[in-house]
C-alpha cells in the first residue's frame, strides 16, 4: 500500500505541490490527471524518492521513502516522463546493467527475457538504443520499471509521443501489468485515464481537487438530475413546442436545444431541480402531446468536460475565498 | 557500486574515447621514452615528469562526462530512484574513471621492464612514481567529478576541470611569482607538485599519502552534496 500524506514542495516561492494526501491499496489502478505542469510528475518524482517533499511523508509498503529509501525504492519501478536511457548501450546490455542496479533477486536471463516478451522487445534486443524509434524507447524504459518484479509501478506519461497502435498495445500492457501490481499512471490525456485507470485523482495546481472511480467522479459533478433528450423531429413546429412543453414540467429547472446529432431528429439537455426525477413525467407527457420519444438518458459528462468542469469550479471557488 | 563502475568502465571502450585516450597516452610515453632512450637516460622519474603534462588533460577528459552526461540524458532519474544509494553512484564512477587512468600508467610498466634490460632498474623509485602518480591522479579525477556535477554540459565541464587544473599544476609557479612569504608558504604546501616529488623519489611519506586521499574524499564528499542538493531545491 502507498500512503502520501500532507506533500508540499515548494521551489523557493513557487508551491509546486500542496498538501496532497492519498492512499493506493494494493492492487490498484490509479491515475493522475492534470494539465501540464499540475504537479503531477513532482508528486511521481517525491514519491520515487527523486526529488525531496517540503513538508509530508511518503510511505511504500511500509517504508519511509526518506527513513528507508532503499527499501522502499526496491518496491517501486519508475518510467519518468523522459526515458532514462544510456543510448550508447544495447538494450541488453541496459536492461543487465538495471537489474544490476536494482539488486534484482530473480534469475537474471529469465527474468529480462520474459520482461523482454511482455513489452516486446525482442525484435531489438541486442540493437543500440539511439537507434531505435520513439515506442521502442519508450518500451525500453517500461522493461526497466518491471526489472525486479516491483509491487509498485510508476508511469509518468507512458504513451506520450506514441502513435495510436502503441498507444493500444501500452494500455493493453498498463491493463495486464494491473493484475499482479499497484500501478500509478499519469496523463493530460483524458481518454488515456479513463480507460486504463480504476480511480483517479485529479490534480490542478499542485492541489488534489478531486479521488474517485471515473463514473462516480461524472456522477457527482454533472448530477442525479441532469438528462438528454432525444425526439424525432416532426413539423416545423416541433422544436419550440417541445421545449415549451419540458420547461412547463414541474421539477424542470431548464431546458435547452443542442442541436441535432441524427437527421430528423431534435436533441435537448433537461436541467432537473435536485432530487427531483422527472423521467416518468417528461416520457408521458410527450408522448401524450404524440412525440416520438428515441431516448432519454442521465447525462453523463465525459471526462473531458469533468476535468474542465472541475478545475473552473476549484478556480471560481479559490477566486470567490481570495476576494 | 559495482553495476555502475562497470558500465562506465566499459563505456569508455563503447565509443573511441578509450581507444583514443589510451593511444594518444602510448604515443606520447613512446615518444618520451624514446627521447630519454636516445639520451642514455634511464631514469624512469623524468618519464613521470613529462606524463605529468598529459595528466593535465587527461583527467579532464575522463571526467567530463561522468555526472553531466547523466543530467542531461536525464538517466539521474534511474541512478537515483534504484535502491543504490548516492555514496555508490559517486565512487562507482570515481573508480571507473581510475581504473582508466590506471590502465594508462599501467604501460610505464613495458617502459620500465626495457629500461630492466639495459640497467639495474630502481624499483622502489618506479613503484613510488607510480602510487605517486594514481593519488595524484585520483585527486585530480575526484575534482573533475565534481565539476562535472556541477553542470548538464560535457564541454563546460571539461574546460572548467582543465582551467582547475592548470592552476593546480603551476601553483609552484604562482608561489615563486608572489612576494608575500606567509601567502607562497601556504601556496607551496599546498602544491601537488610537491607533494608529489617525495614519491617520485621512492619515499613514501603518509602526509603526503594523507594529503592526496583527503583531497579526493573531500570532493567526492561534495559531489554527494551536490545530488543531495538537488534532491532537496
Amino acid at each position: 500500500m502507498i500512503k502520501v500524506t500532507n506533500l508540499s514542495k515548494k521551489y523557493g516561492n513557487h508551491v509546486a505541490v500542496r498538501n496532497v494526501s492519498f492512499t493506493v491499496n494494493d492492487g490498484e489502478v490509479l491515475g493522475f490527471l492534470g494539465l501540464n505542469g499540475a504537479g503531477k510528475s513532482t508528486i511521481m518524482n517525491i514519491m520515487t524518492g527523486y526529488i525531496s517533499m517540503t513538508t509530508g511523508s511518503v510511505e511504500i509498503d511500509g517504508c519511509d521513502i526518506l527513513e528507508n529509501p532503499a527499501e522502499a525504492k526496491r518496491h517501486i519501478g519508475y518510467l519518468p516522463e523522459l526515458p532514462p536511457l544510456y543510448p550508447d548501450m544495447t538494450v541488453k546490455e541496459y536492461l543487465y546493467f538495471m537489474y544490476d542496479l536494482k539488486k534484482a533477486r530473480l534469475p537474471k536471463a529469465p527474468h529480462i527475457e520474459e520482461i523482454c516478451d511482455l513489452v516486446k522487445l525482442q525484435n531489438v534486443y541486442g540493437r543500440l538504443i539511439k537507434n531505435l524509434s520513439k515506442g521502442y524507447r519508450q518500451r525500453v524504459g517500461i522493461a526497466q520499471a518491471l526489472i525486479g518484479n516491483p509491487d509498485v509501478i510508476i508511469l509518468d506519461e507512458p504513451t506520450v509521443g506514441l502513435d495510436p497502435k502503441q498507444i493500444i498495445e501500452i494500455r493493453n500492457l498498463i491493463h495486464h501489468l494491473g493484475k499482479n501490481h499497484t500501478v500509478i499512471v499519469s496523463s493530460h490525456i483524458l481518454s488515456e485515464i479513463q480507460s486504463v485507470c480504476d480511480r483517479i485523482l485529479v490534480i490542478n495546481n499542485g492541489t488534489l481537487i478531486a479521488d474517485g472511480a471515473p463514473e462516480e467522479l461524472s456522477r457527482k459533478i454533472s448530477g442525479s438530475g441532469a438528462l438528454t433528450l432525444r425526439i424525432r423531429e416532426g413539423s416545423s413546429g416541433t422544436k419550440v413546442a417541445a421545449q415549451k412543453l419540458l420547461a412547463n414540467i414541474n421539477g424542470v429547472s431548464d431546458v435547452t436545444f443542442v442541436g441535432s446529432e441524427e437527421p430528423e431528429t431534435l436533441d435537448y439537455a433537461i436541467s432537473v431541480n435536485e432530487g427531483a426525477d422527472v423521467r416518468a413525467v417528461v416520457i408521458s407527457r410527450l408522448l401524450e402531446q404524440g412525440f416520438t420519444v428515441l431516448s432519454l438518458s442521465a447525462a453523463e459528462l465525459n471526462l473531458e468536460q469533468l476535468f474542465l468542469k472541475i478545475t473552473t469550479e476549484k478556480s471560481t471557488f479559490e477566486k470567490g475565498e481570495n476576494e | 557500486m559495482g553495476a555502475i563502475f562497470k558500465r562506465e568502465f566499459k563505456s569508455y571502450f563503447t565509443s573511441p574515447l578509450g581507444y583514443v585516450v589510451l593511444t594518444v597516452f602510448a604515443l606520447f610515453e613512446g615518444f618520451f621514452f624514446y627521447y630519454l632512450f636516445s639520451n642514455s637516460s634511464g631514469d624512469i622519474t623524468v618519464l613521470f615528469s613529462f606524463m605529468m603534462n598529459i595528466v593535465m588533460f587527461l583527467c579532464p577528459i575522463l571526467t567530463m562526462r561522468l555526472m553531466s552526461e547523466d543530467k542531461r540524458l536525464k538517466v539521474d532519474q534511474a541512478l537515483l530512484t534504484a535502491p543504490v544509494s548516492l555514496w555508490g553512484i559517486v565512487m562507482g564512477k570515481f573508480f571507473a574513471a581510475l581504473a582508466m587512468f590506471s590502465l594508462c600508467f599501467l604501460l610505464t610498466l613495458v617502459n620500465q621492464l626495457i629500461f630492466a634490460i639495459f640497467v639495474t632498474p630502481d624499483w622502489m623509485v618506479y613503484i613510488g612514481n607510480l602510487l605517486g602518480m594514481l593519488l595524484l591522479g585520483s585527486s585530480l579525477i575526484a575534482i573533475g567529478i565534481f565539476i562535472s556535477a556541477l553542470t548538464e554540459s560535457q564541454l563546460v565541464s571539461a574546460v572548467v576541470s582543465f582551467g582547475v587544473v592548470l592552476f593546480i599544476m603551476l601553483m609552484d609557479t604562482i608561489a615563486s611569482a608572489i612576494k608575500v612569504e606567509a601567502i607562497s608558504n601556504v601556496i607551496t604546501t599546498l602544491s601537488f607538485n610537491t607533494r608529489y616529488e617525495s614519491f617520485s623519489n621512492g619515499v613514501l611519506d603518509f602526509s603526503n599519502l594523507f594529503y592526496f586521499v583527503s583531497i579526493t574524499a573531500v570532493f567526492l564528499f561534495l559531489t554527494v552534496r551536490m545530488l543531495q542538493k538537488k534532491r532537496w531545491a
